[in-house]
């Protein structure tokens, strides 16, 4: 009988799975994982300390570099925030732009997941086309916002630049020539067989573990959980335009990645009805005070990005700035189950399953 | 003793001030020191601190007339003017005291310390509970029929000057229902009893607020440094941290 | 065999020209090295992000010779690109021990030159030049890919500059 010894592995902070600086210490034995310990801090920044220095306009670019695949979620949960306790009112094209540029978001933080996620199974072209196609939208926020990845686009009160001349044209062929990409997509690799099989089955849960574990997002979808804080709890104007919900039913990765899939398609369709209504004239920016001073109180608001649900906490003691300013992580919670689907799974799945999580760096340290 | 106003603890005249925010109104004005452009910045007299409540309490009911949606609540004045007709009582009113009724029946007389309407927020039900009732209170918001908050939305500290909080939110997912559970602890040796056994999303959280806040959390399978390195000094989000070294 | 210079013709003396390179081995080591960078994978931040977009299409990095490679021992130049945290320092200067010589160290963005957004903060390290001896300084938050290539490039401009003259850059 041999006897094996269990090994301590360190998949150390830096590695080739391009999430970030994260650490998993792994106990194999043999090649299946009997423990995981998650270390991360590595690129802890102090956000929420610096925040209690500064006024609500100085935070918002540090709201960018927080999940910086998808910035401008971010701007918007802290600018939602502080307009829901003053009690202001964004007028309607800004609310229109920032849909806009919101879904555009989802579909470009969609495509680095899509395009790194295969990279790390093994897929070494697919990460080409994501980025080939997240070039376009980078490009139209780069025309609107003068920014590619940090874009400090929005205001408390509305957004700063207007759409520029022939740019809603431009989203409207992007939007044509994505849906076609996307069935290209499809074609390509969903029905590879190497691919389904390393991605089936894997890294199950279910949907009572979901809810206690406070998962959002994809990963609660994917169990069969229609929970959408776009539908469910409306902000913005989402309650004006129709799109479904993707659901999945197993909990598995697979489902992860057909949800994610889908809710790019739904995507495309939220800005196809949003370009068509999209209004002629009006303000980009609300009647705003020049100190923007919130009363004192708290408020807790959440929005859905293309992590799970964002949420930003303010308690404001009547200053400029605010006196605790939180942000619920999507990626530090959602994290929290990889030590429990870890446990009696292969060595070789570990990268599968981390990267179905979809986690951002800068956001789960904040 | 629950109260309908907005924040109490705080007892200062300008508690009544969230209620006009709360209305849509598009200029969120503070209280005292409004003067755009703050030309005087010399503090302001009593006689004048009122008369601008008055001014504000005035336009704040000329503007009710036109409020949209009586749901948005506050909007009908506030507390403060002699004037302004009293508010309509929040809709979630009855989550509220219901949600104390059934607290101080199946845990303790004492358990329920405050509770308030969080207005701007949705009109969120917050109570503030003792600590030492909180294990058994977290229990019962997740299993009661009429709580069913299965999903902690968000855990919180933070760090009052006198005292240490630690701020839950609480979801139903099938109701949609909020609430929001706050538990104060004194700021030397914080210490609130874990939540982990209850909702698993609580684990990493604790350890977060430990972390940056120090607060001991009793019952946590594995309470130890999430973000700093493990052998950092201090407890960085307090108000009162001193980087040890701050030229680096 | 005598090497008679008079007797080359004009086509000749072009083809030499075009063809014939004489120079030291230093030059050829540092034309060669240059021509070939091959970084380090150390995207910490969001700087990381446009890393990879430079790797991508549009902004390909491959027609420069740059090809990422994920092991310190094969790695030439390590592109610290995102912040660098007090935790992460030890760890950064441990990869930078690993790599063999020559190496360099390009500093991406404004957090790895100088702390950047996040100079106040407690966790931070202001600049990764206090770890690791920085070569080329591309600053940005992030910066435009073109801008790391020609981050890139000015690296080679310094590996064959050094390479020829044998003097550092910074001494002219």
């Amino acid at each position: 009988m041999i006897r094996t010894e269990e090994l301590l592995l360190n998949v150390g902070p830096q590695h080739p799975s391009t999430h970030g600086v994260f650490r998993i210490i792994v106990k194999l034995d043999g090649e299946i994982i009997t423990e995981a310990t998650p270390v991360m801090g590595y690129l802890h920044r102090g956000t929420e300390k610096l925040a209690e220095n500064l006024n609500y306009t100085q935070i918002i670019p540090y709201t960018d570099r927080m999940d910086y695949v998808s910035a401008m979620t971010n701007n918007y949960v802290l600018c939602h925030a502080v307009e829901k306790l003053m009690g202001l009112e964004v007028p309607e094209r800004a609310e229109f732009l920032r849909l806009i540029v919101m879904e555009l978001q989802r579909i470009a933080s969609h495509l680095v997941w899509w395009g790194t996620y295969l990279l790390d199974i093994g897929a070494l072209s697919p990460f080409l086309f994501a980025f080939s196609d997240r070039e376009t939208i980078l490009n139209l926020f780069n025309e609107l916002c003068g920014a590619r990845l940090t874009y400090n686009y929005m205001r408390v009160g509305g957004v700063k630049w207007d759409a520029p001349e022939g740019w809603i044209d431009k989203v409207k062929n992007f939007v044509r020539h994505m849906h076609g990409k996307l069935d290209e997509y499809h074609a390509l690799v969903t029905g590879n067989e190497i691919f389904l099989s390393r991605i089936k089955g894997i890294g199950k849960y279910d949907a009572d573990t979901a809810i206690a574990y406070g998962l959002s997002g994809a990963n609660l979808r994917c169990t069969g959980v229609k929970w959408d804080l776009r539908k469910n709890e409306p902000y913005c104007i989402y309650d004006r335009f129709e799109f479904d919900v993707p659901v999945g039913q197993n909990g598995d990765c697979y489902d992860r990645y057909m949800v994610r899939l889908e809710e790019i398609r739904q995507s495309l369709r939220i800005l196809e009805q949003a370009l068509e209504q999209f209004p002629e004239g009006g303000e980009t920016m609300g009647k705003v005070p020049r100190v923007i001073r919130p009363p004192e109180g708290e408020i807790y608001v959440r929005i859905e990005s293309p992590r799970g649900e964002i949420g930003c906490y303010i308690v404001s003691k009547g200053k400029a700035e605010p006196y605790r300013l939180k942000f619920r992580r999507p990626s530090f919670v959602n994290l929290q189950i990889l030590p429990k689907l870890l446990i009696g799974e292969n060595m070789t799945n570990l990268i599968t399953i981390l990267g179905g999580i979809d986690i951002v760096l800068g956001e789960v340290d904040c | 003793m629950s109260e309908e106003e907005n924040k109490p603890g705080e007892t200062k005249p300008e508690a009544a001030e969230p209620a006009e925010a709360a209305s849509p109104r598009p200029a969120g004005e503070p209280p005292e020191g409004g003067a755009p452009a703050a030309s005087e910045r010399r503090p302001l007299t009593e006689e004048e601190k009122a008369a601008r409540r008055q001014a504000a309490a005035e336009r704040a009911a000329a503007r009710a007339g036109a409020a949209r949606g009586a749901a948005s609540g506050g909007a009908a004045g506030d507390a403060g003017g002699p004037e302004a007709p009293p508010k309509p009582p929040s809709p979630n009113q009855p989550l509220l005291d219901r949600a104390v009724q059934l607290l101080r029946e199946q845990i303790a007389e004492d358990a329920v310390v405050e509770a308030w309407i969080n207005e701007p927020n949705d009109h969120l039900p917050t109570l503030v509970l003792k600590g030492e009732y909180w294990p058994q209170a977290a229990r019962l918001f997740r299993d009661h029929a009429e709580f069913g908050c299965r999903y902690l939305r968000n855990m919180a500290g933070v760090d009052c000057e006198t005292h240490m909080e630690v701020v839950y939110h609480l979801l139903n997912m099938d109701t949609g229902r909020n609430y929001c559970v706050k538990i104060r602890t004194d700021r030397d040796r914080p210490s609130v009893p874990s939540a982990t056994p209850v909702w698993e999303t609580a684990n990493w959280n604790e350890r977060e607020i430990y972390d940056l806040l120090g607060v001991d959390f009793p019952g946590h399978p594995d309470l130890r440094r999430i973000m700093m390195p493990d052998d950092w000094v201090g407890h960085p989000l307090r108000k009162d941290y001193v980087p040890l070294d701050p030229e680096v | 065999m005598e090497l008679d210079l008079a007797s080359v013709t004009p086509e000749e003396t072009k083809q030499l020209e075009r063809n014939v390179f004489i120079g030291t081995i230093e030059q050829l080591k540092g034309w060669v090295r240059s021509n070939s960078l091959w970084p380090l994978t150390f995207g910490l931040a969001c700087c990381a992000i446009e890393m990879m977009t430079a790797g991508a299409p549009h902004y390909d990095l491959d027609r420069f010779g740059v090809m990422f490679r994920t092991s310190p021992r094969q790695a030439d130049v390590m592109i610290v690109s995102g912040t660098v945290t007090k935790k992460m320092g030890p760890l950064l200067r441990r990869l930078y021990d690993q790599m063999p010589e020559p190496k360099w160290v390009i500093a991406m963005g404004s957090c790895a030159t100088a702390g950047g957004p996040y100079v106040k903060s407690y966790s931070v390290i202001k600049g990764v030049d206090q770890i690791v001896p920085v070569d080329v300084y591309i600053p940005g938050c992030p910066p435009n890919p073109a801008a790391l290539i020609y981050g890139i490039n000015k690296l080679q401009e310094k590996i064959r500059y050094e390479a020829k003259t044998g003097k550092r850059v910074t001494d002219q």
